[in-house]
């Protein structure tokens, strides 16, 4: 399986599938187009691109198609299409190494809503080593999700007893920043690239 | 007495708190004996394996290292998330020795990788015997839709195949040692839409209405489910789905730690049945030994129950 620390002899942008099957370890162009995938995928009725038609996409290195796809933000990793493949191309693992791409990159365009809960759900972690859920309800808003959902929803999840006020710090935070940190310079070095 | 490690993971200390109550009030029932793991962390969830591959390995993995330190040779992670998430990061450190020399410099750590990651229904199906001995109380009367999701039994490299992926029967089996009595159903492996609760709703509630629908056209009393995420989308999100017109009454959501546990006769309120968003009272009522905050009276039980019915 593809290293994050390969450095790799390149005289102009590394091809896509290329890029991809570095980081899966797994060669998009296996995929023979059978559609099994899409068959099983619940978000296939909601998006442009399916999953047969992301990993076509990438194994022509079609990186302009793919960064405007919702496919790849509304794919939710329920794992049908990979359990399902019949030659073993992982679309959901695919499908993350793109996000991962396009996430660190300037090329991507994920749904605002859908980044801003991601970096929040980050944030907490970073910051108190476990998900701090009001936190993230609150970060989540300030950072570009729909301000006025659910506001009269958490009442009553409150009531339920279901909603912590303060958050749990870890003792090992120091380890936990140490993670992000280290992955985020991995994800600079991929950018560079 | 068993031991077997514990990850409980954000959710069950959070929004999924009768999870956790339900799964501590039932295990020692069952003679086992949960091990936390020791200021654990969160596994990064559905945002860190968008985000960086790299993250979304290395935090399970300082759980998973955690564990190991502690001689645990096994975790159980109830929440479905968790366990797809320590699972697979398992599974791909075992696989990637570039990956595991990495993970273990980030970590500072000498992680060994031998620390197994067991789903609440890997380890329920081996109390099956036990579950059935101990339903003092078993729930004849109660159909139910066991609901999978998606990360419970899929992929089966990841969760070494303790079930079938597209047919399987691990759920049906703890529910049936504990009396009651699953339906045939279709959409019990469908995904509810997991972690887009809130950034995306109205894909949420299709998916989640649909599951709900044929729940109930199967006859079921009750949709059972052993996931954090499952259970919001489909219990709490169930007022949006009436709103949006996408779903009409009432179905109840428990999780499998609280059907046992009703038929173990452990009083509802242990167990969280009342901080449902839908209301448990008609399974209550349906299970007969257990009324609801009654106590573990069986016959005071069924004097409720048979008011409410």
């Amino acid at each position: 399986m593809g290293s994050h620390e390969h450095s790799r002899n390149h005289s102009g942008p590394e091809p896509l599938a290329a890029r991809v099957q570095r980081m899966t370890g797994l060669n998009p162009a296996c995929c023979y187009q059978c559609g099994k995938c899409s068959a099983g995928c619940p978000m296939a009725a909601e998006t442009t691109l399916r999953p047969h038609d992301v990993m076509r996409l990438v194994a022509r290195d079609r990186l302009d198609k793919l960064a405007d796809a919702d496919g790849l933000w509304l794919c939710l990793t329920c794992e049908t299409c990979t359990s399902r493949c019949p030659n073993g191309c992982d679309p959901a693992r695919t499908m993350d190494a793109l996000r991962e791409i396009f996430a660190t990159g300037k090329d991507g365009k994920p749904p605002k809503a859908i980044s801003a809960f991601h970096k929040s759900f980050l944030a907490q972690v970073r910051a108190h080593g476990r998900l701090f859920e009001m936190g993230l309800i609150m970060s989540y808003k300030l950072g570009g999700g729909p301000m006025f959902a659910d506001v009269t929803t958490t009442p009553s999840v409150l009531a339920r007893g279901k909603l912590g006020l303060a958050p749990h710090n870890v003792k090992g935070l120091d380890e936990v920043r140490r993670i992000f940190d280290a992955c985020a310079a991995v994800a600079a070095e991929e950018e560079g690239r | 007495m068993t031991k077997i490690g514990y990850f409980p993971g954000c959710s069950l200390h959070g929004l999924s708190r009768e999870y956790e109550e339900s799964l501590k009030a039932i295990v020692a029932g069952l003679d086992t004996e949960l091990v936390e793991v020791d200021d654990w962390s969160c596994c990064g969830a559905s945002s860190a394996h968008g985000t960086s591959h790299l993250l979304a390995v290395t935090l399970p993995a300082r759980n998973l290292a955690i564990a190991e330190s502690q001689g645990l040779p096994e975790v159980l992670a109830p929440c479905a998330a968790c366990y797809a998430r320590l699972a697979s990061a398992r599974h791909e450190i075992e696989g990637d020795t570039d990956l595991a020399g990495h993970v273990n410099r980030i970590l500072v750590r000498d992680f060994k990788n031998t620390v197994k990651v067991r789903s609440i229904l890997e380890v329920l199906k081996g109390q099956v015997a036990t579950i059935k001995a101990k339903a003092t109380n078993p729930l004849k009367d109660l159909k139910v839709a066991c609901y999978y999701g998606c990360l419970l039994v899929r992929p089966v490299e990841v969760t070494g195949g303790y079930d079938d992926p597209e047919d399987p029967s691990s759920m049906e089996d703890i529910c049936k040692a504990a009396g009651a009595v699953p339906v045939k159903w279709n959409r019990r492996l469908d995904c509810c839409g997991g972690g887009m609760s809130m950034s995306r709703t109205g894909s949420v509630v299709r998916l989640s209405a649909a599951i709900l629908k044929d729940a109930k056209a199967a006859g079921a009393d009750a949709v059972v489910v052993a996931c954090p995420m499952c259970h919001s989308n489909l219990d709490f999100r169930q007022k949006a789905m009436q709103q949006r017109g996408a779903w009409e009454g009432d179905m109840p959501v428990l999780f499998l730690t609280q059907v046992v546990g009703l038929s173990m006769g452990i009083d509802p309120k242990t167990l969280g049945m009342g901080r449902h968003f839908v209301s448990t009272n008609s399974v209550m009522a349906r299970t007969a030994g257990t009324g609801s905050g009654a106590g573990t009276g069986t016959n005071k039980a069924t004097a409720v129950a048979g008011e409410v019915g």
